[in-house]
């Protein structure tokens, strides 16, 4: 199999657009709402969907916090590459707010059922909706769905879904590649 | 990133590699320590024995709250409580500690080089919280932690440690922490109190308390060791007090801003004066806070070896 461009150009804007209006749709002035990036990667994806939010409400100011999951993963002592952790920035608690958990992509779910656990120790949040830039569906481990979703992958375990952003690389993109 | 030993034994055997991944790792549970619920469940299938051959209470307390906030399952011992009484071995206590299914050690023993020796015959992974006066790897570890957080990079900084440096196992365990880091070592105490061919290790010795001070970055005051000292290394309290102690008035008459720290428990008004060890110089509390952080670091890499 060949790397495959999966989003990329105008395309992958008008999918982000699209994401972000559906938020907007359910979510309006953003009163009670905070975002949460999931470190590392998701992280990546969150700069640039708040960034968009911010451009698109013509707002100041969305909570916005990077939460790092490595210490509730279910894979700490079980993975051959150790695990390395980052930094959480979270300056608010969530006690009562709607929060967005938004990482890059959805495979087994292990990562977001670690981040909800992670979430927990900042508070009760009135509600918590995922938002997952590439959804592979067909790979999940637990039963966990995105509320919002960029675009949807059907891929074989033997693939690997790359997310680029061009902050990093040249330029936005979500490629298929197989696994080596 | 691991480290590469799977004991604690002294800061001897791990290298500046370790040291800056125990540090960037305490970054993370420090900003744990300030949520408020300061616990992950890093550790729930882990258990940790806490040995304690000899009295302590910051060393003891802080690896019990580090165990207890990463989740781990906690027995602890105290030999003053126990059947070491009776005459058990060291082996033979923690083999059957150990036949309970323990996965780390946490060992504090008035015997140099006893962690070493039990690293050598059991399987779970030791961490040295103290060996007679030889290291005390976690103390170091903090030491050093916080003057990163006042000074950031410690390449070049001067340190100076003051004290009874020849008993003292925070003194030796400073000393290959900070070369590692790159750091310039003083140590200054009563000739008596200073080991012989300790500037082997390239560390500098002074005698002068002023003249260290107008020198150093950071002055770590150790405690004088009574319990340890069987003869008598200075004719009495009150002029090591004179000679060696940190006073106010030795500070003010400095024209510059230095760390002041002390691993506890103090001897107030001997080695370091209250309008010392509570002024805006010293930094001693933030050193407690620390080594909780310090701990769950070394805990959590240590267990990260522990493959399931």
């Amino acid at each position: 199999m060949k790397d495959r461009i999966i989003l990329e150009g105008s395309r992958l804007q008008l999918t982000l657009d699209r994401l972000c209006h559906q938020i907007i749709e359910n979510h309006g002035d953003f009163k009670d709402t905070c975002l949460i990036g999931v470190q590392v990667r998701g992280v990546k994806f969150a700069n640039r969907l708040h960034q968009n939010l911010l451009q698109i409400l013509d707002l100041s100011e969305i909570n916005y916090g990077k939460l790092d999951v490595t210490f509730y993963r279910d894979d700490f002592r079980r993975r051959d590459s150790p695990l390395v952790a980052s930094r959480t920035e979270m300056d608010f608690l969530v006690e009562g707010k709607r929060v967005l958990l938004i990482d890059d992509v959805l495979y087994t779910g292990r990562t977001i059922r670690a981040a909800l656990d992670a979430l927990q120790h900042y508070g009760r949040p009135k509600n918590v909706e995922l938002v997952s830039w590439v959804d592979r569906r067909f790979n999940r481990h637990l039963p966990i769905q995105a509320d919002y979703v960029g675009v949807t992958v059907d891929a074989l375990e033997e693939a690997y879904v790359k997310v680029e952003w061009k902050e990093e690389y040249d330029q936005d993109r979500v490629l298929l590649y197989p696994k080596q | 990133m691991q480290l590469s030993t799977k004991h604690l034994l002294g800061i001897k055997n791990i290298t500046e590699t370790d040291i800056h991944l125990i540090f960037e790792t305490a970054d993370k549970f420090k900003e744990v320590l300030n949520r408020p619920i300061k616990k992950v469940p890093s550790l729930r299938d882990v258990t940790v024995a806490n040995l304690f051959f000899e009295n302590s209470t910051r060393t003891r307390i802080s690896f019990e709250l580090a165990e207890k906030r990463l989740s781990a399952d906690v027995v602890n011992f105290s030999a003053s409580s126990s059947s070491v009484k009776k005459g058990e071995t060291l082996l033979d206590t923690v083999q059957n500690i150990l036949s309970m299914k323990v996965d780390m050690v946490v060992m504090r023993h008035p015997a140099p080089g006893a962690p070493l020796f039990l690293s050598r015959h059991i399987d779970a992974s030791i961490i040295n919280a103290g060996d007679g006066t030889h290291e005390h790897p976690t103390q170091a570890l903090l030491d050093a932690f916080s003057m990163r957080e006042q000074l950031g990079d410690l390449q070049g900084k001067n340190i100076a440690i003051f004290g009874d440096i020849q008993h003292s196992r925070v003194a030796l365990s400073n000393i290959f922490c900070l070369k590692k880091l790159g750091a310039n070592v003083k140590v200054c105490g009563p000739p008596t109190l200073i080991p012989k061919h300790i500037d082997k290790l390239g560390v500098g010795v002074e005698y002068d308390v002023k003249k260290t001070l107008e020198w150093c970055d950071v002055a770590n005051v150790l405690r004088i060791q009574l319990e340890r000292q069987d003869i008598k290394y200075f004719p009495s309290l009150r002029e090591y007090s004179l000679y060696f102690g940190i006073n106010k008035q030795i500070l003010s008459g400095i024209d510059k801003d230095i760390i002041v720290m002390h691993p506890g428990p103090i001897n107030r008004g001997v080695e370091i004066t209250s309008d010392v060890a509570d002024s805006k110089h010293s930094i001693i509390l933030q050193q407690v806070e620390n080594g909780v952080a310090i701990r769950m670091a070394i805990l959590y890499l240590l267990a990260e070896l522990r493959k399931v």
